[in-house]
């Protein structure tokens, strides 16, 4: 064989990227793509099928979940617990796709450096919460999570329906026109602080003691 | 699978998996080169006017390694589910089920045979201690502190001093179900001037220095507002979570800036319920460590 039968694909590089991406591509096309088409991944039921109480996250949770990410919680906190006895002993149920149908973006972190907090809504008191935030040497002397001692100043609340207009277009949330309406009250005199704690009280509360 | 939102889902993985090992194979096969007898053959095409190439075959190493790895996917296939329907009961669920009932049957019994032993029993019984330590510092160490000795809002657990009641039944209550203490705001209703005589007349209580002009006065406000949970002794209700103030164990801090700050806004302190999480055999163990701990100090 003289004449190999890729030199045609060799000499043609537009071929070859249109060849290349064909291949590269399987494997999304196998492993992801199935995934917009399943029952549990785009609707709050578990992979049994029951139904899951997930709610789109009120105007001060959603306020708590952007501050979470501006302060970069998820380079330290994973929000994914998985399906081994040694995580759940520890943090409860793994988590299963449907709980996170109205993170967008999810949270589920990729190294833990602090515990997972995918559940941990309802484990401390609000109190706790509080005190550990502004200072979490405070509460655990062993801590080395920083700091957060800013946080106890006004949610700024301005953008709040432009937020809640732009997740009913990205995302499979569906927030009424009242719900809107009435959301820049609901963030009246309420602190940064009290608006992370309550987006942190509201974590996991889909999947709460079962194991 | 019975997931998907219909049933071409299915056909679609199993029809691109099928094709790309069998793609894999093809292009194997149609780029395998036999060793012809005599001179090397070159390639054909020359790069860079002298630059050729030898058609050699592919080394053997290589060409068994390729082959291994699609008979590995084949047999990973027949294996694993990943093809459609296939084994879909093989997944991470029943692994991890199986993970779950393989603890049970090995931890069950221990747990069982602590749980049906009295409380001061448990206590006084070194393994179980250690089994108590090592559920406390995973799950009460963060409020409490991993040496027990509690946080400002948070009670030391090795001092004889309980706020919800220290027998073996009030602690396993307390943390099964947990406990909810307030202490509403006294700052509106007493005025600054009220608020620093009782601040003083507490800290009278358990002998710390205080204003006792201030602490005088104190006491008809204490009287007025504050017995019907802390008691006219002040010795506390265990009811009520109220708080012993006679002693000197202080959840909040004994400083007047602190007492001055309890009563102006109140407390909220709330310990949370850990029946359905950790379960009854596992709070039995725990409340057995907890009574040990308050031992060790006397």
């Amino acid at each position: 064989m003289a004449q190999s039968k890729h030199e045609k694909i060799e000499r043609n590089v537009f071929l070859m990227i249109v060849l290349t991406l064909l291949t590269v591509s399987v494997g999304g096309l196998v492993e992801i793509v199935p995934l917009f088409f399943q029952h549990s991944t785009t609707t709050a039921i578990d992979y049994k099928g029951n139904e899951l109480n997930v709610k789109p996250y009120d105007a001060l949770r959603l306020t708590g979940r952007d501050i979470y990410i501006r302060e970069g919680c998820y380079n330290c906190h994973s929000q994914m617990i998985r399906p081994f006895r040694a995580e759940t002993e520890r943090y409860g149920h793994y988590s299963v796709a449907g709980e996170y149908i109205y993170d967008h973006p999810f949270q589920w972190g990729s190294k833990r450096t602090g515990p997972d907090l995918a559940r941990v809504g309802g484990r401390y008191s609000d109190e706790w919460q509080k005190v550990h935030l502004l200072n979490p040497r405070d509460v655990v002397p062993e801590s080395n999570m920083p700091a957060f001692s800013w946080l106890d100043r006004p949610v700024k609340a301005g953008d709040i329906q432009d937020k809640m207009r732009a997740l009913n277009k990205v995302g499979l949330h569906k927030y009424s026109d009242e719900e809107i309406a009435a959301a820049p009250a609901a963030l009246e005199g309420k602190t940064e602080l009290e608006a992370v704690v309550a987006y942190l009280q509201g974590l996991g509360k889909a999947l709460q003691n079962v194991r | 699978m019975a997931d998907f939102i219909s049933g071409f889902w299915n056909m679609y993985v199993m029809g691109l998996v099928a094709l790309s090992i069998l793609f894999c194979v093809f292009v194997l096969v149609s780029n395998m080169t036999k060793r012809e007898a005599g001179e090397v053959q070159l390639h054909g095409h020359v790069w860079d006017e002298t630059l050729a190439e030898y058609n050699n075959p592919l080394p053997r190493w290589w060409l068994y390694l390729f082959w291994i790895t699609i008979v590995f996917g084949i047999v990973y296939l027949v294996i694993y589910p990943g093809f459609g329907n296939h084994n879909a009961d093989r997944g991470e669920h029943s692994q991890y089920y199986a993970e779950m009932q393989a603890a049970e049957a090995k931890y069950g019994p221990i747990f069982a045979k602590y749980q049906s032993m009295d409380l001061a029993a448990v206590a006084a019984d070194p393994d179980a201690n250690a089994m108590g330590k090592r559920l406390f510092l995973t799950y009460c160490a963060q409020c409490h502190g991993s040496a027990a000795q509690g946080n400002k809002g948070f009670p030391n657990l090795t001092d004889d001093e309980w706020n919800w009641g220290g027998e073996p039944e009030a602690i396993k209550t307390t943390i099964l179900g947990g406990r909810m203490g307030v202490m509403p705001a006294f700052g509106p209703a007493l005025g600054g001037e009220g608020v620093k005589d009782v601040a003083n007349y507490v800290r009278s209580l358990s002998g710390l220095a205080h204003d006792s002009l201030r602490a005088q006065r104190g006491q008809e406000i204490f009287a007025a507002n504050c017995v019907a949970c802390h008691g006219p002794d002040a010795k506390g209700n265990p009811m009520l979570g109220a708080v012993n103030l006679t002693n000197k164990s202080w959840l909040y801090g004994s400083s007047e800036a602190t007492i001055i700050e309890t009563v102006t806004n109140g407390r909220q302190n709330q310990m949370p319920a850990w029946k359905d999480f950790l379960g009854e055999a596992k709070v039995h163990l725990l409340t057995a460590y907890v009574m040990s701990l308050s031992k060790e100090q006397k």
